[in-house]
């Protein structure tokens, strides 16, 4: 659905059909697409034993509203799509690197981030050689 | 590099003009501390030995798990997930190889699901016996820790028995188990279960009654259901709460409907009803073991499943009751031997996430006491 | 020079009361050696005793049932590097371990180990002892506050506070015991050798009299001591899980040590006093019942027959020794122990050693029985939290300590008082 729409269809989730519990919030990324961002929210009903899933396409550079108002537990997560895959949401009370350190350098979960990067980097900055990875 | 001279940041020039003047006490606990369970840190902002406010900070056992698995096959991942949640490695494989036999659309044959409901179940036990000693030593009471270690030993050399690995075991694999289930196993499983319910006698004998720890537990970290829910906490911290939730019954997977067992749920949400709720998990897991061993069926242990992965294009939620809370894996597949994408929904990580709203207004040692009774394993936090 | 050393052996009291210097620092001495090899006996004992109650073996490699790892430990602990972190202010930082440990050594002083076995008998023993082992409480607040870290002050923090709250209730109970004293005189004693003389005149221990009061009295100074030496469950000032090692975190080496030192001698100094108010200092048990020659003759060989006992335990341990090259050296050694121990028993048999160690060994088995309370506590009990160790001591240990302390007054003067309604009356 429409990224802009989003915060109006979690709200009415949460709050019209008792979606109470947010599972997961996490982002796929298609570096190939105009919209490379998928945004995964996984929610659960308590009161109807339900789980639903609810996906939103942004840009790169686009951002989202915080669902942290919804779900105080979006809190955490949403810093870790932040630090994973660099979308920000706008309205998050912290929204700062969770997981990486905090100078970290790209997003690491994005496809185009190669595995061995900061390895070779390391071992070229340290040791002043070329990584044998 | 940092300068250990460097004392600017002490702000020495300014002088106070108050006589007596209370400023905030700001404590670095962890990474390297006896009862932050591993690297975590926690920030405390500290009036005397009152808490005021937590940050944590985690990441410092970060080893990119979801990356690491963007470049495996689906069956070389299998083993990476045991590297999660480490004292209950069991339960990460079962999750994993569920979820992607949901995306394979197959299902585990009946024995197969079987084996796997009993050494979850003794993983859970096992996974609760670490918590309790810990919990207890972070209390202070350090004879349990022993006790714990010892029984869990039991669990850890059936586990050996059967694959090999006592720790990061690798029992499952997509579309069952590969290995027949040793002969005695039946046996030990059974012995096991009559041995450790004296025991766990035991256990309750050193602290349930003890004023001390009661004290020490009760009305402490407490966590209503509305907070849990809001907060997402899930698992034993969330049944302790009076939220009678549990996937085994609530979304059975496996064999877990055939079994009659109890989900035990707190009143008060304190550190001492999650006590006794995971104790009592402690027995329902006895029960179910004992059910699964008795009706454990004849049969194949694995499913047709072909030698090469490749999923069909999909995506694919699926999650259990594993000892700390749910534990989910949404896995977005191209229909390539590689998953496209793993997200893994850590308990530990969201349930790490309550500690600040339950510590407020308590004391330093009570931010032991509820990390304890969190039950984080840092491998999972971090992944 | 001659006469005037053996002067004091007839002259049956402390060498302090009898002015004798030379036996005064040969007492000194060997208190101080005395407590040292205590504490590394204890040390041993304690990882022992801890490990068997925890299903494991606790030291099993340094030497024959890892007999030697308190050596090990002391000179690890020696040649350690000294740290001092570099914010630290100096000064303070070295003396606060020596702080400690002088106060903690000092109380021995008025220590009766016998009715001549003491350095000295002051008449303000009790009072004396009190005051010097609070003392205590300066070298921890020194410590913790010279780290410069929080860790060490918030565990100084808690630890005066504890000290200070808990010396309240002891020394309540401590008073009971001292109006005990004067029952039969009239004139109360403070003095530690006469306590327990008193308590010789009445016949009883402190603990038996006027049951339950003495027992309360002693329970409440059972409870407080273990706060006052910082263990188990009390042992908030250096709670592992909390904050590191409290007061003494930012300490390596030697200077440890000696906390370490000071933590033991401390707990000695304490159940001696104890043992000293209320189990009957130096006398053996059940005079009354057991009394007479022949039953004194009897209790004298005991000393002996512990250490054969002991020997004979360690001899059993040599058999039980797997008979494999590797562990002939710790067989031979576990076997001289044997023979030490039961060469020492020999010597105790000697007449004139027998009467004389009597009272030490009474005194010492008594010491060691709580001890052996110290270290079960530790393996038992949850650690209390501050708010709850504070509320334990004022509102549960300072409101009985008081009753017993008027209870026991009343019961006291109750023949006075008797005999005065009576009067009154006729």
């Amino acid at each position: 659905m429409d990224s802009s729409l989003v915060y109006e269809i979690l709200l009415r989730m949460r709050h019209d059909e008792l979606f109470d519990y947010c599972v997961d919030i996490t982002a796929v990324h298609y570096p190939k697409r105009e919209a490379q961002f998928d945004i995964v929210y996984i929610l659960y009903s308590f009161h109807h034993n339900e789980r639903v899933r609810i996906k939103t396409q942004i840009k790169d550079g686009e951002h989202l509203r915080t669902a942290v108002t919804i779900w105080e537990t979006a809190n955490w997560l949403e810093r870790e799509v932040f630090d994973m895959f660099g979308i920000v949401f706008d309205g998050h009370p912290d929204l700062k690197r969770i997981l990486m350190p905090d100078g970290w350098k790209g997003h690491p979960l994005r496809k185009d981030y190669p595995i061995l990067q900061q390895d070779q980097e390391w071992v070229k900055i340290n040791l002043g050689i070329e990584s044998g990875q | 590099m940092t300068d250990s001279t460097r004392t600017d940041y002490l702000d020495l020039d300014t002088k106070d003009e108050t006589f007596l003047d209370a400023t905030e006490l700001v404590l670095n606990m962890g990474p390297q501390h006896p009862s932050t369970h591993g690297v975590l840190r926690v920030i405390l902002k500290l009036d005397g030995e009152k808490v005021l406010g937590t940050e944590c900070v985690i990441g410092y056992l970060h080893r990119g798990v979801e990356k690491i698995a963007e470049n495996r096959t689906y069956a070389m991942f299998n083993p990476y997930v045991d590297r999660m949640d480490y004292v209950a490695a069991v339960s990460n494989g079962l999750g994993y190889c569920e979820a992607v036999e949901k995306l394979l659309s197959v299902e585990a044959p009946p024995r197969a699901q079987y084996l796997r409901v009993i050494l979850t179940e003794l993983c859970r036990i096992a996974s609760h016996q670490v918590w309790l000693g810990t919990h207890a030593l972070d209390i202070g009471a350090i004879t349990p820790l022993f006790y714990c270690f010892r029984d869990r030993e039991e669990v850890l050399k059936i586990f050996e028995k059967y694959c090999g690995a006592r720790l990061t075991t690798h029992a499952f694999r997509i579309g069952g188990c590969i290995y027949e289930a040793y002969e005695g196993f039946e046996q030990d499983c059974k012995k096991f279960c009559d041995a450790f319910l004296p025991k766990l006698d035991e256990y309750e004998e050193l602290l349930t009654t003890n004023r001390i720890w009661v004290e020490r537990t009760k009305g402490v970290g407490i966590l209503n259901p509305e907070d849990c829910i809001a907060l997402g906490v899930t698992g034993p911290v969330l049944r302790a709460s009076g939220v009678k939730w549990d996937l085994r019954k609530a979304q059975p997977y496996e064999s877990y409907k055939d079994f009659d067992f109890e989900i035990p749920t707190g009143l008060h949400g304190d550190t001492y009803d999650r006590y006794l709720v995971r104790i009592e998990e402690m027995r329902q897991a006895v029960r179910i073991i004992r059910q699964a061993v008795d009706g454990l069926p004849q049969g194949p242990i694995m499913a047709k499943v072909p030698k090469v992965i490749k999923p069909p294009v999909g995506e694919v939620y699926h999650s259990i009751e594993a000892p700390k809370g749910e534990l989910g894996y949404f896995i977005v597949s191209d229909a390539s031997t590689q998953p496209y994408r793993i997200r893994v929904r850590p308990p530990s990580f969201v349930n790490l996430q309550a500690l600040d709203k339950m510590v407020r207004g308590l004391l330093v040692a009570d931010v032991v006491a509820v990390i304890g009774t969190l039950d984080i394993v840092l491998g999972e936090v971090d992944r | 020079m001659i006469e005037y050393i053996k002067g004091y052996l007839s002259s049956g009291t402390t060498p302090g009361e009898a002015g004798n210097m030379f036996w005064a620092t040969v007492y000194i001495l060997l208190v101080i050696t005395g407590v040292s090899v205590a504490v590394l006996c204890m040390n041993w004992l304690e990882r022992k005793i801890l490990a068997h109650m925890q299903i494991r073996l606790g030291p099993m490699r340094v030497g024959p049932h890892g007999l030697l790892q308190p050596f090990a430990d002391a000179l690890k602990l020696l040649i350690k590097e000294d740290i001092i972190p570099h914010d630290a202010d100096k000064f303070v930082f070295w003396s606060a371990p020596v702080v400690v440990t002088m106060t903690a050594f000092t109380t021995f002083l008025v220590v009766p180990f016998g009715r001549t076995h003491a350095v000295t008998d002051m008449n303000i023993g009790v009072l004396f002892m009190l005051g010097v082992s609070s003392l205590g409480v300066l070298g921890i607040i020194m410590a913790g506050w010279s780290s410069n870290s929080h860790y060490p002050l918030m565990g100084s923090l808690r630890s005066s506070a504890q000290m200070v709250s808990y010396e309240i209730a002891m020394g309540l109970a401590i008073v009971s015991a001292v109006l005990m004293t004067s029952l039969q005189t009239g004139t109360g004693t403070l003095s530690m050798i006469g306590i327990v003389e008193s308590q010789a005149a009445q016949h009883t221990w402190f603990i038996f009299k006027f049951f339950p009061l003495g027992f309360i009295a002693f329970a409440v100074f059972a409870i407080a001591m273990v706060a006052e030496t910082n263990r188990a469950p009390f042992d908030l000032p250096e709670a592992e899980s909390e904050l590191v090692a409290g007061f003494h975190t930012e300490y390596s080496g030697f200077r440890w040590s000696l906390f370490f030192l000071a933590e033991y001698s401390a707990m000695l100094a304490v159940s001696s006093i104890a043992v000293t108010l209320w189990l009957g200092g130096w006398m053996r048990p059940f005079p009354n019942w057991l009394g007479g020659t022949a039953w004194d003759m009897a209790f004298s060989f005991l000393p002996a027959l512990t250490f054969f006992v002991l020997a004979a335990g360690c001899f059993l341990g040599t058999i039980r020794m797997p008979k494999i090259p590797q562990f002939r050296v710790q067989t031979i050694g576990l076997g001289t122990f044997a023979a030490l121990l039961g060469f020492v028993g020999l010597v105790l048999l000697v007449p004139g050693v027998r009467v004389r160690i009597q009272d030490i060994y009474w005194f010492v088995v008594k010491v060691a029985f709580f001890m052996y309370l110290y270290i079960w506590y530790r393996g038992t009990f949850p650690r209390y939290r501050f708010d709850q160790l504070m509320k334990v001591g004022w509102k549960v240990l300072l409101p009985t300590g008081l009753g017993v302390l008027i209870a026991t007054a009343i019961w006291g003067l109750m023949p006075q008082l008797s005999a005065a309604i009576l009067g009154v009356l006729q």
